[in-house]
């Protein structure tokens, strides 16, 4: 039972995880601290496999990893958007963050439908309206990849 | 069929004759960056993966420039971690306080990039030196991580928007506005997954502009800028750069996504006011007298060259902040801090009621040196205002040039440096 969380167009890294927690990698605390300038409910709300909706160009801004991190220390188990920041995009592939772009999952999902994803087939489900959605499916080697399981160890396996 | 700047350099480092937009290829790195909040990560992966050596001792720069001079317990062990690591590996540019700049104003000051070259840091901001007519952009951690071990990395080719600079930039215009300018034209993601070649009458732009413009190409969302070379450029690479580089220049029949003209003679002094950086409109608009300020930033990676420095200080002599503001001047290197002591900046600034600090990138992410508390609203020459940037998520951050911070400083809210006596 994956519960969405809506939130708009240009969710920035600053949110996801502000500046003043980056002096610690720790995942648990980082999560702690996850999207609360724009929702200071979020850490409380989510529980684990809820996903992400969101709209355009998803985690602008910095380079810092530790927004993906954070998100998926939270218990997110995707982030669907209209589209992605690209750096925001490498990170979480490369930390194992799923994320899907469907357009249109992004504007017909509501805030707390449920929804189930399969990742194979890229087909979201909206249980609560009786919907599918198709998502574009990861490029080819991007699901090697993530098979791999993820950069480093893919890199390790040359 | 014709390639783009970025496309040329992308080819050559991925030892291809040609490439195309949308290719996915594996291209050689000749410098990988990281600083003291990203380099923590990196490291961790790179040891995590189990590598023991790094590519190349020469060609991996880590700057301690974020949370520097230390603001507390966790940033110092970050620091600490670089340091072990720098010196295990005898990493031949590690970059502590006390010869630290700003990275994306110290690589270029140091000869550390040259035309030609291609470049990914742990930091969105490495798209700077797209204005040495280099491939730059940044990365996250774990794929820094992994270039540390093995010098190349994975891209996607982009494709291209191309800025064609035409006109003449007005007194007190600098790249700052011209770059907030176009971002406030395509907007935030307008230029995203794809680099931004700029041409045309680009001798119009000092180095410091382009570093400006190239700089924020990322707030548009970009993947990287790129100006071509022309004898500024050289000028520029003259004693800091002594290795053979080759310029690369896009060719005639090159494809974009698409085309668009910047007349400077149409472009005045801009401020990207918040939470966007496209949120653009002229100093002089109406409404700006109206954002009484309680603090200027004037420094970061943006903002914080000579160029900059001497902005601010051409404005700030003579004159003084208006009660109640805070003015925070930050250059970005230690070379920038000797060059504005002998050129009499510092004394100016002083004079007006400013602090000089060492360089840090500090209040530009909220870190330390200048935090906003709740309301409290800041006129800064750094390249972000989003919610919460620089400190309380009830702040406001307007984004400016050296010039029209300073101004606005003086008047105590949103000011045109020409309104002033």
């Amino acid at each position: 039972m994956a519960q969405a969380h809506k939130y708009g167009d240009n969710i920035d890294t600053d949110v996801i995880i502000p500046a003043r927690y980056l002096a610690s990698q720790d995942h648990k605390e980082l999560a702690s601290h996850c999207m609360e300038d724009i929702d200071k409910d979020f850490h409380a709300k989510i529980k684990d496999g809820d996903i992400i909706v969101a709209g355009l160009n998803f985690g602008c801004g910095s380079s810092r990893e530790h927004a993906p991190v954070a998100i998926k220390a939270s218990g997110i188990s995707c982030v669907i958007a209209k589209s992605f920041a690209r750096i925001f995009y490498r990170n979480a592939i490369n930390i194992g963050l799923a994320i899907l772009e469907c357009p249109e999952a992004s504007e017909k999902i509501d805030d707390k439908d449920i929804i189930e994803i399969d990742f194979n087939t890229g087909v979201i489900t909206n249980k609560t309206k009786n919907e599918t959605y198709q998502a574009e499916p990861f490029p080819e080697f991007i699901k090697n990849m993530i098979d791999k399981g993820g950069l480093m160890a893919s890199l390790k396996e040359k | 069929m014709g390639m783009t700047m970025t496309q040329k350099i992308l080819a050559a480092h991925a030892n291809l004759k040609e490439v195309h937009a949308g290719q996915l290829i594996q291209a050689k790195l000749d410098l990988v960056l990281a600083n003291d909040i990203t380099a923590p990560v990196s490291i961790n992966e790179f040891e995590r993966a189990g590598f023991n050596k790094v590519f190349d001792k020469s060609k991996i720069v880590f700057v301690m420039d974020h949370f520097t001079p230390n603001k507390d317990i966790k940033s110092a062990a970050q620091c600490k971690q670089c340091r072990i690591f720098a010196r295990k590996f005898e990493l031949e540019k590690f970059y502590d306080v006390g010869e630290m700049g700003i990275e994306h104003a110290l690589l270029p000051e140091k000869g550390l990039v040259a035309p030609g070259e291609a470049v990914i840091g742990a930091d969105s901001h490495t798209c700077t030196y797209g204005a040495l007519n280099a491939f730059s952009t940044g990365v996250g951690s774990t794929d820094l991580g992994a270039a540390m071990a093995v010098g190349y990395t994975w891209f996607k080719v982009p494709e291209a928007i191309k800025i064609k600079i035409t006109g003449h930039k007005r007194k007190f215009v600098s790249g700052k506005d011209v770059i907030l300018y176009l971002i406030g034209l395509i907007g935030v993601d307008g230029a995203r997954y794809q680099s931004l070649e700029f041409c045309g009458d680009i001798s119009q732009l000092t180095m410091a502009d382009r570093f400006t413009i190239c700089n924020m190409a990322i707030e548009a969302g970009a993947k990287n800028g790129i100006f071509p070379c022309d004898d500024l450029t050289r000028e520029y690479l003259k004693n800091r750069v002594n290795r053979d580089y080759k310029e690369i220049t896009a060719d005639a029949d090159a494809e974009y996504a698409r085309e668009i003209e910047l007349n400077l003679d149409e472009i005045d002094c801009t401020v990207a006011w918040p939470h966007l950086p496209e949120n653009a409109k002229p100093a002089s608009d109406k409404s700006s007298k109206e954002i009484k300020i309680d603090q200027v930033v004037i420094g970061s990676c943006t903002n914080g060259r000579i160029e900059d420095m001497q902005a601010a200080a051409e404005i700030f002599k003579g004159r003084h902040l208006a009660k109640d503001v805070r003015g925070i001047i930050i250059p970005a290197t230690q070379e920038i801090y000797r060059e504005c002591m002998k050129r009499g900046y510092v004394e100016i600034f002083l004079d007006a009621g400013c602090v000089f600090s060492t360089p840090t990138c500090g209040p530009c992410l909220g870190g330390h040196m200048g935090c906003l508390a709740a309301g409290e609203r800041c006129v800064s020459t750094t390249n972000r205002n989003f919610v919460g940037r620089m400190g309380d998520i009830s702040s406001e951050v307007y984004l400016a040039s050296p010039a029209v911070a300073a101004a606005s400083g003086i008047a105590g809210h949103i000011e045109h440096p020409a309104n002033l006596k």
